[in-house]
């Protein structure tokens, strides 16, 4: 299952935002965009739980750098604590894309509870969600994420991702 | 069986004595209490509340996002086996300026002093873990441990002269009826001090 959007794409959509660091833990769609960020000149870090990847993100935002969280919706269920204390807590606005598995397709995980939770969980954490569904979606992340970095909001776009 | 032998507040007064005034001091539950006890200063960040267990996480975002800086990051045992892959995230990106005090008193403090399930009484079954062997196996290069004051206060400047990322493991008794810390104020404006504090985004 390809992404609906190019590495290039998002990458350079990231450069063009100013982000410097994409803390991430990768999917088979999101990982698919990691060369392309790196190519882009940003520098991406690897975290071993997404939970971590809030937190470092605070770090980064902190000391002056402009930083984006790329997780999937099964990491965004793990990370709501850390999630909760960044961006309600501290009020960070740290901007994120996660992926939504298994919006597309349901071929690898019949039946998968992802779609019953992720934007209830979204909407539970009261973040500002715009959901991208097709590659004509492309203008709906960019202004999203634009709308964010102006008025210092945590914009989330979720991804609609077919296989997990 | 571990031997517990130094006052975290003692650890901690000596800490301050050597801090430079450029340092940026991350700190968390039980060592954020007793840190705040020492005094205050702009480039503290008081990681109260937090998530715990991300003190470390935190401190890695700060060391990258300002490498002309040292940052100091003083948590617990109980919150890093709470984010132990952050130890490998954090050798993954080499920060040569991120430093990790560990205070291991074997016991979640601030609740009780429950013990964890890596101390020795928290394992009926199993020897207690090596964290500071957990730290090395996970990648770095520069690990101290310490269960004695007087080493500590003689190690403590070359220490913090290493080039890191460095895991320092100190070994502390627990405070009996220790509180958890309390938010020094409200979190968004000490987040906005702190930034205009260190030159980051701020204001």
């Amino acid at each position: 299952m390809s992404a609906i959007f190019s590495g290039a794409q998002v990458a350079g959509l990231l450069r063009e935002c100013g982000f410097t660091h994409v803390v991430t833990v990768p999917d088979s769609t999101l990982g698919q965009w990691e060369a392309a960020i790196e190519e882009g000149g940003m520098r991406l870090i690897r975290v071993c739980r997404e939970g971590e990847a809030w937190a470092t993100a605070a770090g980064l935002y902190l000391g002056g750098a402009r930083p984006l969280v790329m997780i999937q919706c099964t990491g965004l269920f793990e990370s709501g604590d850390a999630l909760r204390n960044v961006l309600h807590d501290w009020k960070l606005p740290i901007p994120s894309l996660i992926g939504y598995r298994s919006y597309l397709n349901q071929e690898t995980l019949p039946g998968d509870s992802c779609l019953t939770f992720t934007e209830p969980v979204l909407d539970a954490w009261q973040l500002d969600y715009r959901l991208v569904k097709d590659p004509g979606d492309f203008e709906v992340m960019a202004n999203h994420l634009r709308a964010g970095l102006a008025a210092q909001t945590p914009a989330v776009v979720l991804i609609a991702e077919g296989k997990a | 069986m571990t031997e517990f032998r130094m006052s975290s507040l003692e650890v901690l007064r000596r800490l301050r004595a050597v801090r430079k005034d450029y340092d940026i001091v991350v700190s968390a539950m039980g060592a954020a209490r007793d840190w705040m006890a020492l005094g205050s200063h702009p480039r503290d960040w008081v990681f109260v509340p937090s998530s715990m267990g991300q003190a470390t996480s935190l401190g890695l975002g700060l060391a990258l996002a300002r490498p002309d800086l040292r940052v100091i990051v003083l948590g617990g045992d109980g919150g890093l086996i709470m984010n132990l892959g952050s130890l490998i995230t954090i050798t993954a990106q080499q920060p040569p300026n991120l430093f990790l005090l560990i205070l291991d008193n074997g016991v979640y403090e601030v609740t009780g002093a429950q013990p964890t399930p890596a101390s020795d009484a928290g394992r009926d079954l199993a020897p207690p873990v090596d964290l500071a062997g957990l730290a090395r196996a996970s990648g770095f290069q520069a690990v101290f441990r310490f269960n004695n004051l007087d080493a500590f206060t003689t190690d403590l400047e070359g220490m913090l002269e290493t080039r890191g990322p460095v895991f320092a493991l100190l070994q502390v008794a627990p405070v009996p009826g220790a509180e958890g810390p309390r938010s020094p104020g409200p979190a968004p404006e000490r987040a906005r001090a702190f930034m205009a504090a260190i030159g980051g985004r701020g204001q």
